[in-house]
């Protein structure tokens, strides 16, 4: 057990020193040193994680939630906090998919950021977002929770705003901050609501105690949850605060992969899995959760056929995906929610990439509408975005494919309302395959544009002036702006073996949990899990027949219709984009929650805000406040002060009055 | 005589001395009417040393009018230095100690 | 005869201090305050204070009268208006409150209770105010009031050459001498910067300074200002 403890904080410390080592030596170090080591931490991060893998497999099943504590924070007014780590399979099974996936996502990044000037940076904040995740899986309280919460909110901010002198990435990193605090305030808040009925911040203790703690009070378990979920929504980019999410895109491709796609994104997931014990006992908070998840797979999955950047397509698609896991783990289903985020981790990361190979090629741009006919000269590339896209459209026998067929079985098997849920899913199936492969054809096929032209002569086109992608501004290549250099799959062995790898698990990933055949996932997963009403079921043999054809066949039938609108007929997408101008137009403004907001929360605030600055602060404080009271002294020491006129005998006279009047009084009360 | 008297005609000249004090301009003529004031204070205290028999109060004007000699030494010294800045010698126009 | 001369030196007395308040001329009021002094002395010898009495006649009418009398020659006693600046009401105020503080007094005094105000007094012996008397006290029982009236004394005699001193103004002779100390204690060749530059006079060096008899003025060049 020591050993499992000891290979837990060594894989959460070892990004933290990386960190450290990175900003005190970043200035010495040259080249691509920093990447390396930023590299190198991961890779000791990963090791052991793997290592604790082991030593948790070694315990007893029934052994296996393990609470490492470090130091007592503070024991007082009946709150218990403590430093202290939970190791057990939920957190082991975050940990290596969190390490592992960062690991090739820093090999990736130390040839993509190479001519960056904040190439040192880069990777310490990388290696801080690492650590913030990781703090974040392993936490065995509330407490800690929300302070890897809040870190990998800040880590967050500090990424998306990377290319600091760029007015769009800091406003992007801005939004995100702040719909992500709104998110603390719900978590924070719902932890408030669940420790006033359990009396303790301890997460084991917290669901030990919850049966009879909530036992009549279930309606603040309700309100507490959906608290909670407010969290994991802002985190998570559900609707409705889903809209920081594409603008995040604004970061450099590494961060997108990383924490848009794979990790932070997931956190909300994680926490809904996390906290079942308590969110079967509240069914209502978790039936939210399915609803928000199921609103959210669709209005993103139509919103990604409309859109033309290339990133925020991929963007939309995670939003997606991470709908999909949302109401699995909602409905029940958690192993297979989360055997889907790691799926998802897989090709997310990996379509990242490959997208970033692209924008490379593109020197910087990342409209659609520019791209075309790379495939030629960027094969490896394309092999990985088709790998990506397979898998991200659900066709067997790739990794996306059984991961959410098995949410969608264990879905469909709750019945009841859970079928509208069903539907929706394999709809939004229908749309991942369609705005997937609509993405590839675009980028790939087609008649070579001029930068593919210039690649297959094996010149790597460079834009002349920097532009921002998004408007076109003018920008120089220095420190807060990307760097001058493009670098491509094709030319980098890092890149390459970063994106083979998960190229690879992307395709063989899914066999781990193969219905009837393995059970990988499910059987690591079962001591986290082995309170949970849900957790062992057995759906009929129908229904996952049932759910197989109809995946295959949503997927299938997806590309084709890719197929037909962007290869075939060229023009069938322009014409048919004119007859459903509206739908079109509601689409590619994202439902308009941008203008919601503003309306709704944006002006508001700003009034009320001009409000106290003006007439508040004007008229109350400075003039009543401050004017009155001073006004009222300075009254009364002017008044004290006619009497210093400066006459002599006016003295004189006081003096002689004062005295004549004292006399009086002591000779009268005598 | 009575001590009474003579406390009357302290009393008087006290009298006498503050309503000069208060009424009359030149700081010089001032000065002189708080002379006229101790004056009058130690015809008291010599008549309350009669009237108890004690010499005490004798002892004390005699201070006193050591003191009165001091002030007038400093009184006189400010208004000569007045007079040597051309200052007016006059109450009423030396005010700028005001506010 | 003791009431006679009561009631003559209490005239003298009352009308000295009407004087002094009632004249325009400073000078008669200076004259006015003298006879009001000597009245006093008069009242003081009827009250067996023979020490004071005499005392008031040498110090007070002698010395500190003959002051009075040199600072209003000095100064010029031009005859002035009498009250304040018409219109105030500070005429009034005087004359009522006057007259009210002397009933007051009056009424403190004889309406006391005290037993012996309207007796002589107790009987005193012969020596009652002689001045062995005064003296014994003076340097027995009284040493710290006497010793502090000289030091008054002293500090108002200091006070007196300090306001008296000729400063900045009538002739430029006076400029010369405005040196401290510190100055003649200034080695040779050293200075402040208001002395570089000229504003101040510099001080020759020490050793010309022991040998020369009146300090020289160091000449203001332009390179100074």
């Amino acid at each position: 057990m020591t050993s499992l403890k000891l290979f837990a904080w060594v894989t959460l410390l070892a990004p933290l020193a990386g960190t450290i080592a990175l900003g005190l030596l970043g200035r010495r170090l040259t080249g691509r040193a920093p990447g390396y080591l930023g590299t190198a931490a991961l890779a000791v991060s990963f090791a052991s994680a793997i290592a604790a893998l082991f030593a948790l497999q070694d315990l007893a099943e029934d052994e296996r939630q393990v609470v490492a504590v470090a130091w007592d924070y503070a024991s007082t007014v009946g709150v218990d906090a403590q430093l202290s780590l939970l190791v057990d399979p939920l957190s082991v099974f975050m940990m290596l998919i969190v390490a592992g996936v960062s690991m090739l996502i820093h090999l990736y990044s130390i040839s993509y950021m190479a001519s960056d000037r904040g190439y040192t940076r880069f990777f310490a904040y990388l290696n801080f977002f690492v650590f913030s995740m990781l703090l974040l899986v392993l936490a065995g309280n509330f407490l800690v929770l929300i302070i890897g919460w809040a870190f990998v909110g800040a880590a967050s901010y500090l990424l998306i705003s990377f290319w600091y002198r760029r007015a769009t990435a800091t406003r992007a990193g801005i939004k995100a901050f702040v719909i992500n605090v709104l998110g603390d305030v719900g978590l924070v808040l719902g932890t408030f609501f669940i420790f006033r009925h359990t009396g303790t911040l301890d997460f084991l203790g917290t669901f030990e105690r919850a049966g009879e703690a909530f036992a009549g009070n279930s309606a603040d378990l309700t309100a507490g949850l959906i608290l909670v979920l407010v969290g994991a929504f802002a985190k998570s980019a559900q609707i409705p605060l889903h809209t920081w999410l594409p603008d995040a895109m604004e970061g450099p491709t590494p961060v997108s992969a990383l924490i848009h796609a794979a990790t932070m994104v997931t956190a909300g997931v994680y926490l809904i899995a996390r906290m079942h014990p308590l969110f079967e006992l509240a069914p209502t908070a978790a039936d939210v959760g399915a609803v928000i998840g199921c609103l959210t797979l669709l209005v993103a999955g139509t919103i990604a056929i409309a859109v033309t950047d290339l990133k925020r397509v991929i963007a939309y698609s995670t939003m997606s995906q991470i709908g999909y896991m949302i109401m699995g783990v909602s409905a029940g289903a958690y192993a297979a929610g989360l055997f889907h985020l790691m799926t998802h981790a897989f090709f997310k990361a990996l379509l990242f990439m490959a997208a970033g190979s692209v924008i490379a090629a593109m020197a910087g741009q990342q409209n659609l509408d520019r791209m075309g006919g790379f495939r030629r000269a960027m094969p490896f590339t394309f092999g990985c975005m088709l790998i990506g896209g397979l898998a991200l459209a659900a066709v067997p026998p790739f990794s996306g494919f059984f991961s959410k067929d098995e949410i969608m079985l264990l879905v469909g098997d709750r019945g009841g309302w859970y079928w509208i849920l069903y539907v929706a899913g394999y709809v939004g199936a229908l749309l991942t395959g369609v705005y997937a492969f609509r993405m590839i054809f675009r980028a790939f096929l087609g008649e070579p544009v001029a930068e593919a032209r210039e690649l297959e002569q094996g010149h790597l086109h460079h834009a002349e002036v920097h532009t921002n992608p998004a408007t076109g501004e003018e920008e120089d290549s220095d420190v807060g702006f990307p760097g001058a250099e493009h670098h491509i799959a094709e030319r980098e062995p890092t890149m390459k073996i970063a994106m083979g790898v998960l190229a690879l698990l992307a395709i063989f990933g899914g066999l781990v949990q193969v219905p009837h055949v393995t059970h990988v996932v499910d059987g690591f997963l079962e001591p986290t899990f082995h309170d949970s009403a849900l957790y062992e079921r057995h759906p009929s043999d129908s229904l996952i027949s049932l759910g197989v054809v109809l995946g295959t066949v949503a997927g299938v039938l997806g590309i084709a219709i890719a197929y037909l609108v962007w290869v075939r007929n060229p023009g069938l997408s322009g014409r048919v984009r004119e007859r459903l101008a509206a739908l079109h137009k509601l689409f590619v403004n994202k439902w308009f929650f941008d203008e919601l907001i503003d309306a709704l929360v944006v002006r508001p605030s700003r009034w009320f805000g001009s409000f106290a600055q003006q007439t508040f602060e004007r008229v109350v404080v400075n003039g009543v406040l401050v004017g009155g009271t001073t006004g009222v002294v300075k009254a009364g020491s002017s008044a004290v002060r006619a009497a210093q006129t400066g006459f002599l005998r006016y003295y004189a006279a006081l003096v002689v009055v004062g005295m004549v009047l004292m006399a009086f009084y002591f000779l009268v009360s005598t | 005589m009575d001590i009474g008297w003579y406390l009357t005609v302290s009393a008087l000249i006290f009298a006498i001395g503050a309503a000069g004090v208060l009424t009359r301009r030149s700081p010089l003529v001032i000065l002189l009417c708080i002379e006229l004031m101790l004056n009058a204070a130690n015809l008291a205290l010599i008549a309350f040393a009669r009237m108890h028999g004690d010499p005490d109060g004798q002892i004390f004007a005699i201070i006193v009018m050591v003191v009165a000699a001091c002030e007038v030494t400093i009184g006189l010294g400010i208004i000569v230095a007045m007079h040597r800045r051309r200052l007016p010698i006059n109450v009423d126009e030396l005010r700028e100690l005001q506010g | 005869m003791a009431a006679l001369l009561f009631f003559l030196a209490g005239t003298g007395a009352i009308a000295g201090a009407a004087g002094v308040v009632a004249m325009r001329n400073p000078f008669y009021s200076v004259l006015a305050l003298v006879s009001h002094l000597l009245s006093l002395a008069a009242l003081f010898l009827l009250l067996h204070a023979e020490f004071v009495a005499a005392a008031q006649v040498i110090v007070y009418a002698g010395a500190v009268m003959v002051l009075y009398v040199f600072v209003v020659a000095y100064v010029g006693g031009q005859d002035e208006p009498l009250g304040p600046r018409p219109g105030s009401g500070l005429r009034v105020v005087s004359l009522v409150f006057g007259a009210a503080l002397f009933i007051e007094l009056c009424i403190a005094t004889l309406g006391s209770g005290l037993s012996l105000i309207d007796t002589r007094g107790t009987p005193v012996g012969a020596g009652f105010g002689s001045p062995g008397q005064i003296g014994e006290l003076l340097l027995t029982r009284y040493l710290l009031a006497f010793e502090l009236a000289s030091f008054l004394l002293l500090i108002a005699a200091v006070g007196a050459v300090v306001l008296a001193r000729r400063r900045g103004g009538v002739s430029a002779a006076d400029d010369q001498a405005r040196y401290s100390a510190m100055d003649l204690l200034r080695p040779a060749n050293t200075g402040t910067m208001a002395e570089a530059v000229g504003v101040r006079r510099r001080l020759p060096p020490a050793t010309e300074r022991a040998g020369a008899t009146e300090p020289e003025q160091a000449p203001v060049t332009d390179a100074d200002r």
